[in-house]
């Protein structure tokens, strides 16, 4: 890629995490580094008749953070759209990005947003409207009075990796100046029911590329990265991460389940490695979902492009399968980390035991290597991989 | 090298045209998708697996594809879908709600929460004719041709890409709205892939 004369550098100018372990990036990054999870056991969350090991955004944390930066708007806003409003406004706190202007666009990236609200017990406070993506991206755009309509990516569980990548493009094309990715997704019953539903939760911490894994774990987030082609003026001018390069392609194998074979996610990091030196990535951050098919998939696709010995992670083990925020969330995790020269913890995974095998992050570690790769698959047979790197 | 429109097919309650050809179909139940799903001879017993988004997205793959793919077994490298819509998987969120709703009726079906994403669609696509390029999903709350022109041409930022199947794919309250296009990059002057092709093409 850097190869190419029409190259231009896309940076990540700012960036914030909300979750279960803190509002900021900082608390974020500093409480995974210590090994603490956010993930916890739940009686009947949300009204689910059963209990469930879920990594939670704390309701009353979010309602104060969320009154004391909404001092103009009358609207209610939902939980989604508090999280998102919140990520967003924190992550350009951060910065002097004029958010009002033509050249500043907004990504949202969710599977569900307000997907509760079907329910009657919870949609009285809303217009009936509130169901749909469109009106969310509306009221976060309005929120800070930015002029354009936001784009919408809902691709599933790799909805956090398309969405920079088409920040990356847009920015490349110089249509915009600033990209403000937001990736979020809150939990509900209808999102509990259908993964156990599914048998796919473990009701333990999950345990990513284990011989005994045995499901996954889903948490809520909402995690911004705005990106930016512009050189000057950014906030950490020397110590910064920089969105290389990023590709999907499609299993066409099966709808919910993993191909066997890992020939999506192969292509997809066939593609965004080209003209990449091997030796310079530092991390591939995986999915690493802990269903057993989900993470043999990805030791396949990873062994197919001969990266098997490069350091491996997963980061469920602390947050959850976070959905469509789970993309941006461990990007800045991994980014963040790779700045700090340190690979975390793949958290879980004690025994590690896949198909092909893998070289796991079991403590944490150093690196002083310069990239790092972001894999993300998910239902309808879609695989992405992005390629970051610290400038 | 010219970005054409190879082929489409727009699909509504009340229409079906392809190529400019008005395709009538005998209606028999409340379902007109089964009913085009027979028309066409069809022998694929998944479609009666899907959801409408799938099945309206399905159909018109089917049409906008005839004599175009041939060889549905050969996996499809430089081709990508590239879909949007205004109700994402509402319609079929609805049906996985009714089987939550009541404590003493709660049976979640995996089988209709795996069609509570809007990019299933692609997936049944992509499966149907093994097309393994991009495979991408966006929101919008009206038609708009200038964001289909706009993710189709990113799309196409990929050098591997020569071929994508976009447009509009949507259904909710029994209502029908879908444009397919299969745009493609190729030597001769056909129909132009612009956002007033689209437009016109839509309406």
């Amino acid at each position: 890629m850097e190869k190419n004369a029409w190259f231009i550098m896309i940076y990540q100018w700012s960036n914030n995490i909300i979750s279960s372990l803190g509002f900021t990036t900082e608390e974020n990054y500093t409480a995974v580094k210590q090994g603490n999870t956010g993930l916890k056991y739940y009686k009947n969350p949300f009204d689910f008749p059963e209990d469930a090991m879920l990594s939670l955004i704390d309701d009353e944390h979010l309602n104060n953070a969320f009154s004391s930066i909404n001092t103009k708007q009358k609207t209610a806003y939902t939980r989604f759209e508090k999280a998102a409003i919140l990520s967003a406004y924190k992550a350009l706190e951060k910065t002097n990005i004029d958010v009002k202007s033509k050249k500043v666009v907004f990504i949202l990236s969710t599977t569900k947003g307000n997907v509760e609200l079907l329910d009657k017990k919870e949609s009285e406070l809303y217009e009936a409207e509130r169901v749909y993506l469109w009106r969310s991206a509306q009221l976060i755009t309005s929120f800070f009075d930015n002029p354009n309509e936001a784009i919408i990516v809902s691709n599933a569980c790799i909805s956090g990796a398309a969405a920079q990548i088409t920040a990356l493009r847009l920015l490349q094309q110089k249509i915009y100046d600033f990209a403000i990715v937001i990736g979020a997704d809150v939990l509900s019953k209808f999102i509990i029911s259908g993964f156990q539903s599914f048998k796919s939760l473990s009701v333990d911490i999950c345990k990513p590329f284990d011989k005994n894994r045995c499901g996954l774990n889903l948490g809520e987030a909402a995690a911004t990265i705005i990106y930016s082609s512009i050189e000057n003026n950014r906030p950490l001018l020397s110590n910064n991460i920089v969105l290389l390069n990023g590709a999907i392609a499609n299993d066409a194998n099966h709808i919910s389940g993993p191909s066997r074979t890992g020939d999506g996610l192969s292509i997809a990091i066939e593609k965004t490695l080209q003209n990449t030196n091997i030796q310079d990535i530092a991390l591939i951050n995986a999915h690493g979902t802990a269903t057993p098919y989900n993470d043999d998939m990805e030791s396949m696709a990873i062994t197919a492009n001969q990266l098997e010995n490069i350091p491996i992670n997963s980061l469920k083990g602390f947050l959850g399968h976070t959905l469509g925020a789970a993309g941006v969330l461990e990007t800045i995790l991994s980014g963040v980390a790779l700045l700090d020269n340190m690979l975390l913890k793949s958290n879980g995974s004690e025994n590690p035991k896949t198909i092909c095998p893998l070289n796991i992050v079991l403590n944490n570690q150093n690196s002083f290597k310069t990239h790092f790769l972001k894999l993300l698959s998910g239902f309808g047979g879609c695989n992405a991989a992005i390629l970051l790197k610290k400038t | 090298m010219n970005i054409n429109i190879a082929s489409y097919c727009r699909l509504t309650n009340h229409k079906l045209e392809v190529n400019d050809i008005d395709i009538q179909i005998q209606k028999t139940e409340a379902s007109s998708l089964n009913d085009i799903y027979r028309h066409l001879n069809l022998s694929y017993p998944k479609f009666f697996k899907m959801d409408n988004l799938s099945k309206a997205g399905f159909l018109a793959s089917e049409l906008l594809l005839k004599n175009i793919i041939i060889d549905k077994e050969t996996p499809k490298k430089d081709m990508a879908i590239v879909l949007m819509n205004r109700s994402a998987s509402l319609d079929n969120d609805r049906t996985y709600q009714t089987t939550i709703q009541y404590e003493n009726n709660f049976f979640p079906s995996p089988s209709v929460f795996v069609y509570t994403l809007s990019n299933i669609v692609n997936g049944e696509i992509a499966i149907r004719n093994k097309i393994m390029g991009e495979s991408s999903f966006y929101i919008s709350e009206n038609f708009s041709p200038e964001k289909i022109y706009s993710a189709v041409m990113n799309t196409f930022s990929d050098p591997n890409i020569n071929q994508v199947i976009c447009g509009w794919v949507d259904y909710e309250f029994n209502e029908c709205d879908v444009l397919l296009l299969l745009i493609r990059k190729e030597n001769q002057e056909k129909i132009p892939f612009n956002v007033n092709n689209i437009y016109h093409l839509y309406t």
